[in-house]
């Protein structure tokens, strides 16, 4: 055998001798189908999609009252489309849930201290569930009165 | 991908946008896609909206409720791409579609708003 058979074979550019191996297994396109806890997290940042299909809709309301009454009719008729009622009845369920998911990840970004102990989880989200209520009334009324 | 220092920025974009659309959009969404529709409430008059749309501080609210969750749909939709489809080799033309997309929306909102009478 001679010694040349020794060298270390030919690698890619980039390989050094006594180079350790990556550990990296494979992880499946599907890996947030398995367990409820991704799945959630993968449905909540899917909520902006309906989040941005909610501006888009906010635009051709305001595209529609830039043209007249005709448009705006025509804009309230097509809300009434039944596969965007439906699509608009999904995306209030995941804008709601978008909400929620918000409000209470607060507590675990800061955590509020009082008297040495952590105020309860809840008593921090609190604020902003009643902030969303006191604000989703004030624009229902400027719009509906 | 970005610069690691421009992820602040964007993911304070993400973050203002989020609040907007948690406080802001189930209400709109909830009277205009949901109940006007279905017929449980009045639909709101014409006249009503444009006296509404006349005021400038309806203008700036329109401008931040269209153009904040925009660009926190652009941060959470890239990640999205990235982590639940793997597709990290397309990092940016993801980046380059999801912001140009934000900046784009935001751009018809401001001229839509500007020029409405």
């Amino acid at each position: 055998m001679s010694t040349s058979t020794l060298q270390p074979p030919k690698k890619p550019s980039g390989y050094k001798p006594f180079h350790p191996r990556w550990y990296r297994p494979r992880v499946s396109v599907y890996w947030w189908l398995g367990e409820w806890h991704y799945l959630k997290f993968i449905l909540r940042e899917i909520s902006s999609v309906f989040v941005a299909w909610f501006v888009v809709e906010t635009l051709l309301l305001v595209n529609a009252l830039r043209q007249g009454p005709a448009a705006y009719e025509h804009y309230l008729k097509l809300m009434q489309n039944p596969l965007i009622l439906v699509l608009n009845v999904v995306s209030l369920f995941f804008v709601v849930f978008h909400t929620i998911t918000w409000f209470n990840l607060a507590p675990s970004a800061m955590p509020v201290r009082f008297g040495g102990k952590r105020v309860p989880d809840f008593l921090v989200a609190a604020p902003s569930y009643i902030a969303w209520i006191v604000v989703s009334v004030g624009v229902a009324w400027l719009l509906l009165r | 991908m970005a610069k690691q220092s421009n992820e602040a920025f964007f993911w304070m974009l993400f973050s203002a946008g989020g609040v907007v659309a948690a406080m802001l959009i189930p209400v709109q969404l909830f009277l205009f896609g949901v109940a006007i529709p279905l017929g449980w409430v009045q639909a709101p008059s014409y006249e009503h909206l444009v006296s509404l749309l006349r005021m400038p501080l309806v203008r700036i609210y329109l401008f931040v409720f269209c153009s904040l969750p925009l660009f926190h749909w652009a941060h959470r939709f890239r990640f999205t791409l990235y982590d639940g489809l793997q597709v990290k080799h397309l990092n940016e033309v993801i980046f380059t579609l999801c912001y140009g997309g934000a900046i784009a929306g935001s751009a018809v909102a401001g001229y839509l708003l500007w020029s409405a009478p």
